[in-house]
């Protein structure tokens, strides 16, 4: 119905000589050294302790939980405090579909995806009608729903939760051609398994962040963050470009609670459903790291997990010490260590921006 | 007869008790420019927002190209060819001046990837912003943050250009420069609506010009014209003369 014409267009469109650059020498050299570090960690169960392993999958998934609230959040403006309700469907779509349906666990995961999807794309247009802290308080009581309706959910136990029987793992596929080639034992052998699905997931998951963050729907949902109306008026389908994200973050999130759950091997509501476990040390990965930064994660993550080794074990205090960090973190360092690093240095590992050169 | 590109048809809004909009009919050519004066709050801000789509009217109808558009949404028409700028400046200020550019670029006017860089910075010379295309938009200063709801409005590719009081707080000089860019757009084909206060410039510009008040349009014609009328005398000096 209604045609292009762009008469500002037609002067000197091919013959200015102008390109726009994003890459830079440092930022192809810290892609190739990134190569590596993944290469070096899909060798790494060859050599590394059962333990080292079972805390990198820790590192994993919550890497992976902070770039996908990163991005929602950072890029998206959709600031939510629920993301636990994926974690936690995604844990029990785990556990009904392998302890109720006999599937295995590996075709279970992305199912759990897709449910989370499923669910996301439902509220969805609930939870939009909603704006700011409005939204971040509607994303917690969509997931306290989930709580309740899952510890009402006898077959997997209600309220208690249930565990994982040893026979739906102990049939795991892939886990006997692991055991072979590692000359292990098969609950190290599952450990494995799952550190590798968990490296996979956060690999994808940052590549596909970067990817997205460069491309042109990535500088749309920068510009929906900014002003939603004037990034209606140069014809950004705002809406949609949102929901689409809100919806393929929501199976992201999904995957990584099942992985999750499968090495748990235990769910109840209270932990899938934990606002504490899948919300607040996500956001204090991203914030710490800073925000709208794909690195900043990364270097929260490490930052929690030394601060995880060494001071757990003081219980209530670690918690306390978590809180005040974030706090004076965001007081003194808003953009998080790594943003604050990145823009006083001018050090971009993985640069975002757009720059206008003359070729 | 061929369709106008803009033609509004008894266009009705109210907040509340307070009428934004009293049955306005208007009516643009390609390539016209047409200036918009009235006092504050007299509706002229809202009449842009029901043309580019971000508010619907209680009634009437708004045709583009003959077509009606009245319950086309904000994005789709901005990709039909209608651009705006508002008043009160709305950069993506986490975004670089040429980032801001570029995604109106790829959104409004459908450019491709390859043809952005091109096409974006003639209109940043244009706009006089090619030195700052790096620097994040939302560190700028006042004018630089005006030359830059009309680059990206620009950038959008449209056939209609809307432009809220671009040229409000603009030094004498400044405001040359201004109305030689408008120019130069219309040259290049684009049909003007032009909210003003800073009359002489708007003069210099249009074809037409319209005065609301009480979201009524009460008087239109050519600009020396209207100027003169006993009404808008009236709203802008209290007396008539």
């Amino acid at each position: 119905m209604l045609e292009r014409a762009n008469p500002v267009s037609e002067s000197r469109v091919g013959e200015g000589g102008w390109r726009v650059v994003v890459g830079t020498r440092l930022s192809r050299i810290a892609a190739i050294v990134a190569a590596f570090v993944v290469v070096g960690l899909v060798v790494l169960p060859a050599f590394a302790s059962r333990a080292l392993i079972q805390d990198l999958i820790f590192v994993f998934t919550m890497l992976a939980l902070a770039q996908l609230w990163n991005v929602l959040a950072g890029w998206g403006g959709l600031i939510t405090v629920g993301q636990q309700a994926f974690v936690g469907l995604g844990g029990y779509v785990l556990f009904a579909a392998t302890v109720l349906a006999g599937l295995d666990p590996l075709l279970a995961i992305p199912l759990a995806g897709l449910f989370a999807g499923l669910v996301a794309a439902l509220i969805g247009p609930l939870l939009f009608r909603l704006e700011g802290p409005y939204f971040a308080i509607g994303s917690w009581v969509v997931a306290e729903v989930c709580r309740l309706l899952c510890a009402q959910f006898k077959p997997l136990g209600g309220g208690t939760g249930t565990s994982l029987p040893n026979v739906v793992t102990a049939n795991m596929w892939g886990l006997k051609p692991v055991q072979d080639l590692l000359a292990v034992r098969a609950p190290v052998a599952r450990d494995v398994i799952v550190y590798w699905l968990t490296l996979v997931v956060v690999v994808a998951t940052i590549a596909a962040i970067y990817a997205f963050a460069r491309s042109r729907l990535g500088l749309a949902l920068a510009a929906t963050r900014d002003s939603m109306a004037a990034s209606r008026s140069i014809g950004i389908r705002a809406h949609r470009i949102r929901y689409g994200l809100w919806i393929v973050c929501g199976v992201a999130t999904g995957i990584v609670g099942a992985i999750v759950y499968l090495q748990k091997a235990r769910i109840s509501p209270d932990a899938a459903f934990s606002v504490t476990d899948w919300t607040a040390y996500v956001l204090f990965i991203a914030v710490i790291g800073g925000v709208r930064t794909i690195e900043g994660p990364v270097v929260g993550v490490l930052l929690l997990w030394a601060l995880q080794h060494y001071l757990a074990q003081f219980g209530s205090l670690y918690l306390l010490l978590l809180g005040l960090i974030a706090i004076v973190m965001m007081l003194f360092l808003p953009k998080g260590l790594w943003g604050t690093f990145a823009e006083r240095a001018d050090i971009h590992l993985m640069p975002l921006r757009r720059r206008l050169r003359r070729s | 007869m061929q369709p106008a590109l803009l033609e509004l048809k008894g266009v009705s809004k109210s907040f509340g008790a307070l009428v934004v909009a009293d049955n306005i009919d208007l009516r643009l050519e390609a390539g016209e420019a047409l200036g918009i004066i009235g006092p504050n709050g007299a509706g002229k801000s809202t009449l842009f927002n029901l043309v580019a789509g971000l508010l619907r009217p209680a009634s009437g109808t708004i045709l583009l190209d003959g077509h009606d558009v009245t319950a086309t949404p904000a994005e789709a028409r901005c990709r039909a060819g209608i651009g705006r700028s508002f008043q009160v400046p709305q950069p993506f200020g986490s975004l670089t001046v040429f980032e801001n550019t570029a995604a109106a670029a790829l959104f409004g006017a459908g450019k491709s990837p390859a043809e952005v860089a091109d096409f974006c910075a003639d209109i940043l010379e244009l706009t006089g912003l090619i030195g700052k295309a790096d620097r994040l938009a939302g560190g700028l200063p006042l004018l630089d943050r005006k030359r830059l709801e009309l680059a990206r409005a620009l950038a959008t590719g449209p056939r209609l250009l809307l432009l809220d009081e671009i040229a409000g707080g603009l030094t004498d000089a400044e405001c040359q420069t201004l109305i030689a860019t408008i120019r130069e757009i219309r040259r290049r084909g684009v049909a003007v609506i032009w909210i003003e206060h800073v009359v002489h410039a708007l003069l210099a510009v249009v074809d037409r010009l319209i005065a609301l008040d009480f979201g009524r349009v009460v008087a239109e014609g050519a600009p020396d014209q209207v100027m003169n009328s006993e009404i808008v005398r009236t709203i802008y000096m209290g007396v008539p003369a």
